[in-house]
């Protein structure tokens, strides 16, 4: 539906070079990725306010590089909304109909049937000073939806909002898309967006796209050490060696459940490391000796960094735990892991 | 809510606070007691006579009336201007914008002179439209140069207001540029706009350097007050000065008002 033809763009401290992606119709597609990676410039270029170096921009066929937004028919909804502020509601989703010459009476009538799809028909009067930000992003995406646009461009929707709005909005959106089969490119840096929203993610890394994936397989599979560390994995390690059911990393010999010979890399989640003062018999195939290198508060628990040998780990442990074993710089101990917490990629 | 100056509530007065107020109270007496005096010392009987008089009203509105025509014609002009030096960054910039501020900057009798030399009579234009010097029109350019820049500036700040990104998702909705900027950025700027129009107009009437260089007659109320007191004294220039003072405020108050920013209750009400 869309594609994005080797795209080059240099802009201050960074560049996007070579940048390729094909976008599927009606598909949702997360690009993530850390701030100050180019994404909102990436938009920008879609969308047309921002002409590439050098590449090609095709939407169903036809090359759009050089068309001006208006002709582009790409809604974009921003952080704030963006929302109009001296408009009521109705004349804020209006807008878009109205600029296309529709006439006032069906641009009314689209705007009563989608309000009412999206549950905000009782604020068509009101400003959109007062609106919550819940109502805002649903007016946001209503005023984007109702000249039907071939792609919907949303750009960190979700960032502005705090933690227990975002997963309320983030099901709003998922529901909206179903909904409406508009393909959506939604640009993000919050991993979990990713996981939620999207059919296919492209991971963004220094200009790059390193990774295009359904989600499922990009925290399954991540190409390498790098995505994988955005992505939230900790206790990456580099595999020197592996066979069926057990590996070789940092010079420790270490079980994972899902080993193989193709793997390159492990990682541990830090909560499921277990700290003991004893060794201790379990059923968990992993353990040994290490001692404490340094430990730092991670909101409501401590991370502590520790070392055996040449392998290193940062585990995660309560503040009860922190006191009971003691736990200070070079501190004697034992980790312990099951095989099943040893991930593969 | 405490202030720098202190708690709202409890009102404790400190050093701080004292001499921050007496040194405001300074400028404040600075600007407002002459104008007070002015009008306490005038009495009716002397503004009805200088109101009924047809050679002060006449220049009041040739004043009033040449003020207003510059302020719209370069607010036609000017407006576009604005709205570029908002949105675009270009090589020189910003030595245009500090062209823009050298009419407040230069002495107004110069900037007569240098008027002259651009629409006097043995100028190119003037050889044109006969010279602008004397007329109504010639007042109106005089006007115009040296207060353009506050209409300028005031539309530049409004315009700066206006969060970009408001105009791209229009565009992106599928607005031309010309939609965007009479439906976007037009609507949330015109308070601004009118402000500075407002004092462009005003500067516009006060203005008597530039003016009295191009046109001693027809004569404005500025020259008008400088004539009489010239050749009859200080009473009979005071009940003009006083009678503009009070049409030019009047007129002031009124145009803030209509503009004044509606609350955020009243939008949602």
């Amino acid at each position: 539906m869309l594609e994005l033809e080797s795209l080059c763009k240099r802009l201050g401290l960074f560049t996007i070079s070579d940048l390729n992606l094909r976008l599927n119709q009606g598909e949702y597609f997360v690009l993530l990725g850390p701030s100050g990676v180019g994404k909102t410039v990436l938009i920008e270029m879609v969308a047309g306010f921002m002409a590439p170096d050098a590449g090609r921009i095709l939407c169903e066929g036809q090359d759009i590089t050089t068309s001006p937004p208006e002709a582009r028919d790409f809604a974009v909804v921003y952080q704030d909304y963006a929302l109009f502020p001296h408009l009521t509601v109705a004349a804020n989703v209006a807008y878009g109909l109205r600029a296309r010459g529709v006439k006032s009476k069906q641009a009314a009538e689209r705007v009563r049937d989608l309000t009412e799809k999206l549950n905000i028909a009782a604020l068509l009067n009101r400003h959109t000073g007062a609106l919550s930000g819940g109502e805002q992003q649903r007016v946001a995406l209503a005023r984007a939806l109702a000249p039907r646009p071939r792609m919907l461009l949303l750009d960190e929707p979700l960032a502005a909002v705090d933690v227990g709005l975002r997963a309320r909005l983030r099901h709003e959106l998922r529901r909206i898309h179903q909904h409406t089969g508009t393909t959506f490119l939604h640009v993000t840096h919050d991993p979990d967006d990713a996981l939620y929203l999207a059919e296919r993610v492209g991971v963004m890394l220094g200009g790059h796209i390193r990774q295009i994936a359904a989600p499922e397989e990009l925290f399954r599979a991540p190409s390498d050490a790098d995505v994988a560390e955005f992505l939230g994995m900790r206790n990456i390690m580099t595999v020197d060696s592996a066979s069926q059911g057990v590996c070789r990393a940092g010079g420790v010999e270490i079980h994972a459940a899902l080993a193989d010979e193709s793997i390159s890399h492990i990682w541990i989640k830090p909560e499921e490391i277990l700290l003991s003062r004893q060794p201790f018999d379990s059923s968990a195939r992993n353990q040994f000796r290490c001692m404490v290198e340094e430990w730092e508060n991670s909101g409501p628990l401590l991370a502590v960094r520790i070392s055996s040998g040449a392998l290193r780990l940062t585990a995660l442990v309560t503040y009860e735990s922190f006191n009971k074993l003691g736990i200070d710089v070079g501190t004697e101990l034992y980790c312990t892991f099951k095989s099943s917490a040893v991930h593969c990629f | 809510m405490s202030t720098v100056l202190g708690e709202a509530r409890s009102y404790r007065l400190s050093w701080f606070a004292l001499i921050f107020a007496a040194l405001g109270s300074c400028v404040l007496l600075l600007i407002v007691a002459p104008l007070l005096a002015l009008v306490l010392s005038s009495s009716l009987g002397e503004l009805s006579q200088a109101a009924a008089d047809a050679e002060v009203t006449q220049s009041i509105r040739l004043t009033l009336a040449a003020a207003l025509a510059a302020t719209i014609v370069c607010t036609l002009a000017g407006v576009p201007l604005s709205y570029v030096l908002a949105r675009r960054k270009f090589f020189g910039k910003t030595a245009l914008l500090a062209i823009i501020d050298l009419p407040i900057i230069i002495p107004h009798s110069a900037a007569g002179i240098a008027l002259l030399t651009v629409i006097g009579r043995r100028s190119l234009l003037g050889s044109v439209t006969g010279g602008l010097m004397g007329s109504a029109a010639g007042i109106a350019v005089a006007m115009a140069f040296v207060s353009v820049p506050f209409l300028i500036n005031a539309a530049h700040a409004g315009f700066l207001a206006v969060p970009e990104r408001l105009e791209k998702a229009a565009r992106s909705l599928g607005a031309s540029p010309w939609r965007v900027f009479f439906t976007i950025s037009l609507p949330m700027a015109w308070r601004d706009i009118l402000s500075g129009m407002v004092l462009m107009w005003a500067r516009g009437i006060s203005e008597f350097g530039a003016v009295i260089i191009i046109a001693y007659h027809p004569m404005t109320t500025p020259v008008m007050v400088f004539q009489r007191f010239n050749d009859y004294g200080l009473a009979h220039a005071r009940s003009v000065a006083v009678l503009l003072i009070i049409i030019c405020v009047a007129i002031f108050v009124i145009v803030r008002f209509l503009a004044r920013r509606p609350t955020q209750e009243a939008q949602n009400a």
